[in-house]
């Protein structure tokens, strides 16, 4: 599995691409995986307060709900409404389906998310187990 | 009585290294670890699978189901007294659901109960219930001059599903498949293998069959193997647990542990036309008499999602007022209908089709509606 080098990711299974103080959030194409099709997305509204590691939302497959967790703190200033009838577009591309962009309140905390490669060898152990 | 605890062991058809060579996602169920869907590659996926089977044809490995049999003189007095429905209807070679009750009018399981032969019969289990069932079966049935086996592990059983699942198993028995109807069974050759178990049977709201083979593994994984090749021409898919849950849930076939249990009752299920409480006697049928006299207090109904959200299985269900008055038994996304719903008990007086109830989806009443059921009929053949 191919994971963008240019995205941050979390333990969650939850990608970050950021560009200055904003950053894009999506789930990864290994989340999307282990979920199956997808048919349901919830996310928050525009003007909501993301703290990092707190759930933001959730996603659905046929068979499982998982929460969502906000990789970094900030403001959701804009989500991708597309989502709301076409949720497997997230089976189809994962890195590709953005969920919500937010503004950074603090970039610093991207320091402690994953690196493309970190988050590829975490993956690797989780699914071995 | 006494039910034996045994340590839990995960259990394996005779199929598990063929669904992992296929590379099925795996899952505990029950102790049983089955495929759940199989990947997108082979034509996988939950919904993928469901829509093969709604229009095309699906084949399940469900071998966990138990079966036991029982054969004698006393067999039809047996069978009579331990289960809901009406055997004596059977002619041989016929099939139909029923369900084994305690004292109390309770479920210990759903069953179907085949009539063999003159004096053997064939209930077909659920996995998670096997050894329950066995054992009640056995000891309430000392009192007759009958033959009760566990046979169980003696089977792999494959479902094949869906409206071309008859013409997939012609490819494979000498059996003319016309001549069976929904709900008989017969015997035949299937993939070279002679007299082997065939019904007309399923749990997918579908037309399709059930075959029982040996279930020694290379048996087993041939028989797999040629049911698949067979369903090449007719865009056959293997499906998994997942779109097994999600057909059943659309013609309202009940789960064990979700709609029936050791709870609920027969009519707050509202599988009356399957309880003949005109027959003379069953375990469980006095209970039933006094409950129907005193009138259900919560029954099953079906509902649709009106809001955005996915009711799932024990989420609450509340009334327009916000008020608790139920809860959800199973509930998921509808892959043919493409609609959110749900199977829930409530009180009667929230029953009626129409009626606007709430289904509290993360500490949020969310709008749905009592629909009639079940969901899905299989169309009327023309």
């Amino acid at each position: 599995m191919a994971f963008p080098a240019d995205y941050k990711y979390t333990k969650e299974h939850e990608w970050l691409k950021a560009d200055g103080k904003t950053a894009t959030i999506g789930i990864t194409s290994y989340a999307q995986d282990s979920l199956g099709d997808i048919v349901f997305v919830d996310l928050p509204k525009v003007g909501a307060e993301l703290s990092a590691g707190k759930t933001f939302g959730s996603v659905e497959s046929v068979k499982a709900v998982s929460d969502l967790y906000a990789p970094a703190s900030g403001t959701v200033t804009e989500i991708n409404g597309e989502l709301a009838t076409a949720p497997e577009k997230i089976n189809k591309d994962a890195h590709g389906s953005w969920m919500i962009k937010i503004t950074l309140k603090n970039p610093s905390e991207l320091n402690s998310l994953l690196s493309a490669t970190d988050y590829e060898k975490f993956v690797a152990e989780e699914g071995g187990h | 009585m006494s039910i034996v605890e045994t340590t839990p062991v995960v259990r394996k058809t005779a199929l598990n290294a063929a669904h992992r060579a296929l590379g099925a996602k795996m899952v505990d169920f029950n102790g049983w670890d089955m495929p759940v869907e199989y990947p997108a590659s082979i034509g996988g996926g939950i919904i993928a699978e469901h829509i093969a089977v709604r229009t095309g044809v699906g084949i399940f490995d469900v071998s966990h189901m138990g079966d036991i049999r029982l054969a004698g003189p006393d067999a039809l007095a047996a069978v009579q007294h331990i289960s809901m429905n009406d055997a004596s209807r059977l002619a041989i070679g016929q099939a139909q659901y029923s369900a084994l009750l305690y004292p109390q009018g309770t479920f210990v399981d759903d069953v179907i109960v085949h009539r063999l032969g003159d004096d053997e019969y064939l209930l077909v289990i659920n996995a998670g219930t096997r050894e329950k069932d066995f054992n009640w079966v056995r000891d309430n049935t000392r009192q007759f001059n009958c033959k009760v086996q566990n046979l169980s592990d003696d089977f792999t059983q494959i479902a094949i599903q869906g409206p071309k699942g008859v013409d997939l198993l012609s490819r494979l028995t000498d059996v003319d498949l016309r001549t069976v109807k929904f709900y008989w069974v017969t015997h035949g050759t299937v993939c070279g293998l002679n007299n082997i178990l065939i019904a007309r049977t399923g749990y997918t709201a579908e037309d399709g069959f059930e075959i029982y083979v040996p279930s020694d593994e290379t048996t087993s994984e041939r028989v797999w193997n040629e049911v698949l090749a067979a369903g090449k021409e007719f865009g056959a898919v293997p499906c998994g647990l997942g779109a097994r849950n999600t057909l059943r849930l659309e013609g309202k076939l009940p789960l064990y542990g979700h709609e029936i249990s050791d709870t609920i009752n027969v009519w707050e299920a509202g599988l009356d036309r399957f309880c003949k409480v005109e027959k003379p006697e069953f375990v469980g049928r006095e209970a039933l008499e006094q409950a129907r006299a005193t009138g259900t207090k919560r029954t099953l109904i079906g509902l649709e999602m009106v809001g955005r959200g996915i009711a799932r299985d024990s989420y609450r269900i509340l009334n327009t007022e916000g008020q608790e008055i139920g809860y959800v038994t199973s509930g998921s996304y509808a892959p043919f209908l493409k609609k959110n719903i749900a199977l829930a008990y409530v009180p009667p007086e929230f029953s009626a089709v129409g009626t606007e109830l709430q289904v509290e989806i993360r500490n949020q009443g969310v709008k749905a509606e009592v629909v009639p059921t079940p969901f899905y009929k299989k169309p009327k053949k023309s």
